[in-house]
């Protein structure tokens, strides 16, 4: 008999699993549930750009890509970067084409970190950055952000955690769980520390296309300065609903890309080339596509804001991606107790804040990628489960 | 309030309130643009649509095509105006290419609606010859898919 626990890596069986898998089985099991806890659009990818990587089967485009992606994908993301966010990157050196933003994420802090340098992640964000960091040998240093200031990470917050071991600061706006954005006024403070202090920065802004408002998205890497300090993480999931293609970029200093690149090569050898002929054609005509989405969620964005405000399930009004973050302090329970006798009593599934950091719990994720009558009857129910608590 | 109006049209059971949130304006403006689409007739009614099917397997929807000669001074308008007075028909088009007016008509059994169109439609002195197609299954109706087993949510990866 083989004692397993001694022979895998110690380090990845410390890690803990997420905790937002719990809720989606339990919802898996049950009918008639409404799940407003998938961190995934609703939308099937714009017929179009399904076509496209239909049109590659046929005609048996069935190879590895170049390691690094199709030049002609490259060019066409630098030229979107360009034209959305006024960074110009050189596609020839500049931009490695990945499996998805998560392979950007690993492959950016395995880069980066060595044994024992300290990773600086906001919370409540993303669960993986936690963990990613840790398998690349670093100490992830919790960053709280706070309700207060609409969960944006404030120069004084990031400022009290650096030491003469900080490397890194990872910068997940806009925000998932929280919904969060960062203006340009807040990065450019932020730009100002991390200067100060010669830190490199992983800027995921995989939500980018989906900022609400007047102003649209700014990259960190626009900040005067901050390019040659950041790489920028980027892909097709959220902006083109094409979450199961796999696909994301990570662009930034050509020494840094060189590197990933290795990483990349070794690792995956290149991304799904049907996906990458079918994002060449997301990326040259899928603007309209992106606004029609973009104009959805705005729409329920509202709707599902005033709806939870008015039961006392208090939120601010959250900028980016698909996600509101309510205060359930109310309700006298914990984030999990909520969630879980939500589920179990009116059949609507929510994430627990704290799956996504300590200072998270509080709060629930509330995911709005759904539809109209979706999210209505689930505010329904959300008020019916409220009234019995009383 | 263009998106008032497709809003709508997708779900006329949103409150005025929660049309108010989600187009970012106060709910004393949907009311009073609701109003004004009534009056104006750009908002003709409000229905359920409802999968008949489900509830009476006796009924029977047919495609009628009529061609038929139009009058020198009202062209279509009174042959079409005498089909649609029937309790039976429920929509009438004109059509470009092949034929003049496509009918949609219901009755509890393809006989009922053979009589209909021999008895009535055929009748008229205007209506040429007619063609009658029946509805086998509905898979999408007014914008709705009603046959499919794709109801459940099918995202079931991750969940991040």
């Amino acid at each position: 008999m083989i004692d397993y626990q001694s022979v895998m890596n110690q380090q990845l069986q410390s890690l803990k699993p997420s905790g937002i898998r719990k809720f989606f089985d339990i919802a898996s099991e049950m009918d008639d549930v409404i799940s407003l806890s998938i961190g995934e659009p609703d939308f099937s990818t714009p017929w179009h750009v399904r076509q496209a990587g239909i049109q590659t089967l046929e005609k048996g485009k069935t190879w590895y890509s170049p390691n690094r992606g199709f030049m002609e994908l490259r060019q066409e993301i630098c030229k979107w970067v360009a034209r959305k966010y006024q960074v110009e990157y050189d596609p020839a050196t500049d931009v490695v084409v990945t499996v998805g933003g998560s392979e950007a994420i690993d492959a950016s802090l395995r880069s980066l970190v060595n044994p024992g340098d300290e990773v600086l992640i906001p919370e409540p964000s993303f669960v993986c950055y936690v963990p990613l960091a840790q398998m690349a040998g670093g100490v992830p240093v919790i960053l709280e952000t706070k309700a207060e200031n609409d969960f944006r990470l404030t120069a004084e917050e990031l400022r009290a955690k650096i030491t003469p071991k900080t490397k890194v600061l990872v910068l997940p706006f806009p925000n998932n769980p929280t919904g969060a954005v960062m203006r340009r006024e807040h990065l450019e403070e932020i730009a100002a520390v991390v200067k100060e202090h010669n830190l490199m920065v992983i800027s995921d802004e995989i939500y980018s296309e989906l900022t609400y408002g007047d102003t649209p998205h700014v990259s960190f890497a626009a900040i005067d300065g901050m390019k040659e300090r950041t790489i920028l993480i980027n892909g097709f999931s959220k902006a083109y609903a094409m979450t199961g293609w796999r696909l994301g970029f990570a662009m930034g200093p050509t020494a840094i890309i060189a590197q990933m690149t290795k990483l990349h090569q070794y690792g995956i050898m290149s991304a799904p080339t049907m996906s990458q002929y079918a994002a060449i054609e997301a990326l040259k005509n899928g603007d309209d596509d992106i606004e029609e989405m973009r104009s959805q969620y705005d729409m329920r964005r509202r709707l599902i804001v005033d709806g939870l405000n008015s039961l006392g399930l208090t939120c601010f009004e959250p900028e980016g991606a698909f996600y509101v973050f309510p205060c359930i302090k109310s309700s006298g329970l914990s984030s999990e107790e909520f969630c879980e006798r939500l589920i179990y009593a009116e059949k609507v599934a929510i994430v627990p804040g704290n799956a996504f950091g300590d200072c998270g719990e509080g709060f629930a994720r509330v995911a709005y990628s759904n539809s109209i009558p979706n999210i209505t009857e689930a505010l329904k129910r959300i008020e019916r489960f409220l009234g019995t608590l009383k | 309030m263009e998106k008032l109006l497709a809003l709508l049209s997708e779900n006329a059971r949103l409150t005025p309130a929660q049309l108010a949130a989600m187009l970012d304006t106060t709910q004393e403006k949907v009311n009073e643009a609701i109003e004004q689409y009534e009056k104006q007739g750009v908002i003709k009614g409000y229905r359920a649509l409802i999968d008949w099917e489900k509830v009476d397997q006796n009924k029977v929807t047919a495609l009628i095509e009529l061609k038929v000669v139009p009058k020198p001074d009202r062209g279509f308008d009174e042959v079409a105006d005498r089909v649609m007075s029937f309790d039976e028909v429920e929509s009438v088009y004109l059509m470009s290419g092949g034929y003049d007016l496509a009918v949609i008509v219901h009755g509890k059994s393809m006989q009922e609606v053979a009589l209909f169109v021999m008895n009535r439609l055929a009748a008229l002195d205007s209506v040429v010859s007619t063609a009658t197609h029946f509805i086998l299954t509905r898979y999408k109706d007014g914008g709705v898919v009603l046959h499919s087993g794709e109801d459940k949510d099918q995202r079931t990866g991750c969940v991040w």
